[in-house]
């Protein structure tokens, strides 16, 4: 690895090495730049950290732990990663720099790609939120929250009444899409990357 | 008059109206001009890298090739939604370090016609601009209605103290940019400790029970201190806390009140400005009876359009065990 040259000798020397074709490397390739994730410790800080760790199947540590183990499946279909809300405690916590959430993403994406989840809520309201984006190029938050909320709460739809005219009578929701001029541009980016991903 | 970039972001233009009237309407006052990046898109909030890695990188990366287009000047990019703050700053940072997402995101971009350069805009906050660039003494130079005796809590939230790649921020846990903006509105300002806790960001159409209680933590803490308002710079924190608060009363059965508004509201209040130029009054949490104390007099409200009936408890009639009750309930009067 070209970051294990840069680094000086005792911590060079000190980085696991990397099994060929492992789920750590695996998960580490598809993370933009250097998550360090090799380097996670076990020490715990991370779910200590994590406002949302008490839902969670497994705690980031745990994770940590699995993925090394090359536990693929258990990994992918654990509620961890759709429970992070982005707050970015553990990163900054980290006492080895690991890029925790932007792991927690990849294993969103991993998840998603292979369709291992066994509760859809989360996955289905980031895809119906870029649908949205891939269409108009802005997101929409009525058309989100009706499309979502009738697919996974449509029971729960009558409370949500006093919210959604509250919204509506302040102005603070519209019920149409807008929808950016150069639309066409925008597709094309996200096509020809999207090609990219596939690669 | 110093001159920015501006990135509005979808939620400013709906759920977060409030945020950029306010902003406009004290934009002058304190000398600032923007420059809005034309045809910008989303930036993809915390959803489009859940589900994509190249294209939600190019998502953002057309928005900063569409700024560098526009770059005369000034090479600052400011938001004022924490979210496309993040996103911004963490796709031009990524770009740099990772020298093959930057050939990919090119790659991507080229089929539109554009191109952009790592480090080419720098991105900052809304926040980051006013404190360090205008300065508090700027600020405190336009109050004539300074803000004595309102006790306000200063929430961040998350995403611009962390994970703050660009080192922009005095502390990640624990900032005081804010704390000292309000100082010099004349606030009191309480030493807020759960100042940069997650407001629960997406999590209210995903997991209630799971937001809730983080809404919970944040009200209830801001209670324990006795503040009469709440001050946030986010649009996802502010509708979280504002718009689910009574939710999450019900579903606690407590009873909080704390109103949520914007930085820029409460400095277009402590400027003189009208209330209804600063988008006031579109809470749910009536932010009213706290700005009275200090003798700010809102507008009344509009009459309610929606009454909601809440209808009694239907009684099981099963022979299960009693269910505790908390002393001086309604049920256990019964």
């Amino acid at each position: 690895m070209t970051e294990q040259q840069n680094l000086p000798a005792y911590q060079a020397a000190s980085l696991p090495p990397f099994i060929p074709g492992s789920f750590l490397k695996e998960v580490m390739d598809a993370t933009p730049g250097d998550s360090r994730l090799q380097m996670c410790i076990q020490c715990g800080t991370c779910g200590g950290s994590c406002p949302s760790a008490a839902d969670m199947d497994h705690t980031p540590r745990q994770i940590f732990a699995m993925i090394r183990a090359d536990m693929r499946e258990a990994v992918l279909r654990s509620n961890t990663p759709w429970y992070c809300v982005s707050c970015y405690y553990c990163t900054v916590r980290c006492p080895q720099e690991v890029h925790i959430t932007d792991v927690m993403y990849t294993l969103k994406r991993m998840a998603i790609r292979e369709k291992l989840y066994d509760d859809s809520t989360a996955p289905d309201f980031s895809q119906t939120f870029i649908g949205y984006i891939e269409n108009f190029g802005r997101s929409f938050e009525f058309g989100l929250a009706t499309r979502h909320n009738l697919r996974h709460r449509p029971l729960q739809l009558p409370s949500m009444v006093p919210f959604g005219l509250g919204m509506l009578t302040k102005g603070r929701m519209d019920l149409t899409p807008q929808r950016i001029e150069n639309i066409e541009q925008l597709q094309a980016i996200l096509n020809r990357a999207i090609e990219l991903e596939a690669t | 008059m110093s001159k920015y970039l501006f990135y509005p972001g979808c939620s400013l233009q709906r759920t977060a109206r409030p945020y950029i009237d306010s902003l406009l309407a004290i934009r002058e006052l304190i000398g600032l001009e923007l420059e809005e990046i034309e045809d910008w898109n989303c930036c993809g909030a915390t959803e489009y890298v859940a589900v994509h890695h190249v294209a939600a990188y190019a998502l953002v990366g057309r928005n900063l090739a569409l700024a560098a287009r526009q770059v005369d000047g000034t090479h600052t990019v400011m938001a004022a939604c924490s979210a496309c703050y993040l996103n911004l700053a963490k796709t031009d940072s990524y770009m740099r370090q990772d020298a093959h997402l930057a050939q990919q995101v090119n790659t991507a971009l080229d089929a539109g016609g554009l191109q952009y350069t790592p480090g080419t805009v720098k991105v900052r906050h809304l926040l980051d601009i006013i404190v360090n660039d205008l300065g508090i003494e700027a600020v405190r130079a336009k109050v004539v209605r300074p803000l004595k005796g309102l006790r306000v809590a200063p929430y961040y939230g998350c995403m611009i103290a962390r994970p703050d790649r660009d080192n922009r921020w005095d502390n990640v846990e624990h900032p005081l940019a804010l704390d000292r903006l309000l100082k010099a509105l004349g606030a009191e300002v309480i030493d807020f400790p759960m100042k940069t806790h997650c407001c629960g960001g997406h999590m209210t159409q995903i997991n209630q029970a799971s937001a809730y209680e983080l809404i919970r933590r944040l009200i209830h803490g801001a209670a324990e201190y006795h503040a009469d308002i709440m001050v946030t710079l986010c649009p996802m924190c502010q509708l979280n806390l504002d718009a689910y608060q009574s939710e999450m009363n019900r579903y606690f059965r407590t009873n909080y009140h704390v109103p949520i508004i914007y930085f820029t509201q409460l400095m277009g209040l402590a400027f003189g400005l009208e209330a209804e130029a600063l988008g006031l009054g579109k809470e749910f949490v009536d932010p009213r009876p706290a700005l009275s104390r200090i003798g700010i007099e809102l507008p009344a409200a509009e009459p309610e359009t929606v009454t909601v009936v809440e209808q009694p408890r239907r009684k099981k009639k099963d022979s299960g065990l009693p269910m505790p009750r908390m002393p001086g309930s309604k049920e256990a009067d019964e």
